[in-house]
């Protein structure tokens, strides 16, 4: 078994948001502010690890002509645990995410990796397989969000950060980094970066 | 070599890039071009022979603006006269606006090339492509459809998206399916509202710097609920507040004039814009149905955007489709959305992502038409 592969892989080579262009949707909706993705990214790694945890668990026990039921019904109880758990300790950023963290249901990355990987694998394995592709996503909505959140409201985190002396001199905040077109053109734009530099090698 | 200095063909011969230099070919052979027709011919192949070619083309509908340009810079002058503060004199020379828009837009037409040409030479030498001329028109038409007030920096920012994504990553000059010059506009009407409308923007205050004297165009009067108290004839004239070159309707005809003479154009997209917004105008009857031709910058986008040849319809029935819709956006938008007081950008950028499916439509349309007709035939020879 190889952690660093099963880790560091889906970070750049395997990429399920650059490579595999899974997930988009709730990278446009959540990045306008860097602290929602955060919160998401950490969300659907906690999801994406233990759905592949659980998975690869029951993989001999579940009849494979309901195992996309059995696979909904595990990722889904632990979406409601995260949705309650961000109720209780982070409200203002669970009303942020809103429709969203219910939404990691319908992530593509959690059952192409349910399908693709914990049911063919062993338990520790899938589970650092979904840590790490769980952190892949997460690391493209932290880009996206923080060129958004920087160019867009000139903060990072909600804390200013463009100097006020900056908007005295004429300079003004980019508000079509706001809308969702730009979260889009963003992702197109790491994507191209991404795939300039792999096609190179 | 008749008439061509020869001091400059041999500079050019001397100092072809070989070697080391091999990788600036293209920005060269873009600036050899540009200066004389190389001698250089094709020695084996059959070739078309025509009079027309892109640089030709694209430099006709330079020609074209012009009139739009040159009208755009006295009423930058002739607006800010009228306006400041300080007492008017007796009556305004022409010379003393035409100076005033003159030296206003020269920096941003400056800003506007340098950005846009550099990226374009950037990307043509990445790619090993020759440098084509499509920014000739587009760097021309930015400065000419964006309020005199805006920030060079914001300008720089919006031509450069709009030469990146709005063209470059779909290959270049005739690939975008996307007006490049209404890409920057929106560009900074969605990123800087303040700027781009409202009644804070379109007279300059001063020769140098970003300030506003406060007047709204009919448009915005209009969006307000208002009658624009503007003259129709004013507003045929031009002299009215709005973008740099947008407001002259005569000017832009004469434009329109040179175009349709050279057939570079099409007509049928002019003539069905018109028509569209006509027919919407008349529907809402707001103001006078001619009233949406003289205001804002309705025949600005329909002379000079719509008929882009790489983004429009390419056949003649999508040709009407799509100019008829474009005109009806474009009017059902202004009357009808107060946020968004001038609807021609966002009509035909709409239109712009339709065009193809447009001409789709009507190729497939007429595939059947003629397979049923052949079916015809065959049947009634068969019997």
């Amino acid at each position: 078994m190889n952690v660093k592969k099963l880790l560091i892989e889906p970070l750049r080579k395997t990429n399920p948001v650059t490579v595999l262009v899974l997930g988009i949707c709730s990278c446009l909706a959540v990045t306008a502010q860097l602290k929602p993705a955060l919160v998401m990214g950490a969300s659907v790694t906690v999801v994406t690890a233990f759905s592949n945890l659980i998975i690869s668990l029951l993989r001999k026990g579940i009849p494979s002509r309901i195992r996309i039921i059995v696979q909904l019904v595990v990722v889904a109880t632990l979406v409601i645990l995260i949705d309650q758990f961000l109720k209780a300790f982070a409200y203002d950023v669970s009303k942020q995410l809103s429709v969203y963290v219910g939404l990691i249901i319908t992530n593509c990355i959690i059952m192409g990796r349910l399908e693709a990987f914990a049911l063919s694998h062993g338990p520790i394995e899938s589970f650092l397989d979904g840590v790490g592709n769980g952190l892949g996503y997460s690391l493209i909505l932290v880009i996206v969000a923080f060129f958004r959140e920087l160019l867009g409201s000139g903060t990072l985190l909600g804390y200013q950060v463009i100097p006020p002396s900056f908007y005295e001199a004429g300079y003004q905040n980019n508000g079509l980094m706001i809308l969702p077109p730009m979260a889009l053109i963003v992702i197109g734009v790491v994507l191209w970066i991404n795939n300039s530099k792999t096609e190179s090698k | 070599m008749n008439g061509k200095p020869k001091w400059l063909v041999d500079w050019f011969e001397k100092h072809e890039p070989k070697g080391r230099w091999a990788w600036l070919g293209s920005t060269y052979e873009a600036f050899h071009t540009f200066a004389f027709t190389p001698n250089r011919v094709t020695t084996s192949g059959s070739h078309v022979r025509d009079a027309i070619d892109l640089k030709r083309a694209m430099i006709t509908v330079v020609i074209a603006l012009i009139p739009a340009m040159l009208f755009g810079m006295w009423n930058i002058g002739y607006q800010h006269y009228l306006a400041s503060p300080e007492p008017l004199p007796s009556s305004l020379p022409i010379l003393t606006c035409f100076w005033f828009g003159f030296l206003r837009m020269l920096p941003i037409l400056a800003v506007s090339y340098l950005v846009g040409l550099t990226i374009e030479f950037a990307f043509a030498q990445i790619r090993h492509h020759q440098v084509n001329e499509g920014f000739l028109v587009t760097g021309f038409l930015i400065p000419m459809i964006v309020p005199v007030t805006t920030p060079l920096w914001q300008l720089a920012l919006a031509t450069a998206f709009a030469v990146v994504i709005g063209k470059e990553v779909f290959g270049g000059t005739g690939m975008n399916f996307l007006n490049p010059a209404l890409v920057a506009r929106a560009f900074l009407f969605f990123s800087y509202p303040t700027r781009m409308s409202g009644d804070n923007v379109w007279i300059a205050a001063d020769l140098w710097g970003t300030d506003a004297i406060a007047g709204a165009t009919p448009l915005a009067e209009l969006a307000a609920g208002l009658r624009p108290s503007a003259s129709a004839l004013d507003m045929f004239i031009g002299t009215i507040p709005g973008s740099t070159c947008e407001t002259s309707v005569i000017a832009i005809l004469l434009g329109a004039l040179l175009l349709l003479l050279t057939g570079i154009a099409s007509w049928r997209i002019m003539l069905s814009v018109i028509l569209g917004g006509g027919l919407m105008g008349l529907v809402f009857n707001q103001v006078p149905f001619y009233y949406h031709y003289l205001m804002g910058g309705f025949m600005f986008g329909a002379v000079f955007m719509a008929t882009d040849p790489v983004t429009a319809a390419q056949t003649n029935a999508g040709k009407w489709i799509y100019g008829f819709l474009i005109g009806a956006f474009a009017v059902m938008l202004r009357v009808m959305n107060p946020a968004y007081p001038e609807g021609m950008m966002l009509s035909i950028l709409l239109m712009n992502c339709f065009a193809p499916l447009i001409d789709h439509c009507v190729i497939a349309r007429n595939i059947k038409k003629r397979q049923r007709r052949a079916l015809l035939s065959s049947k009634a020879t068969s019997r």
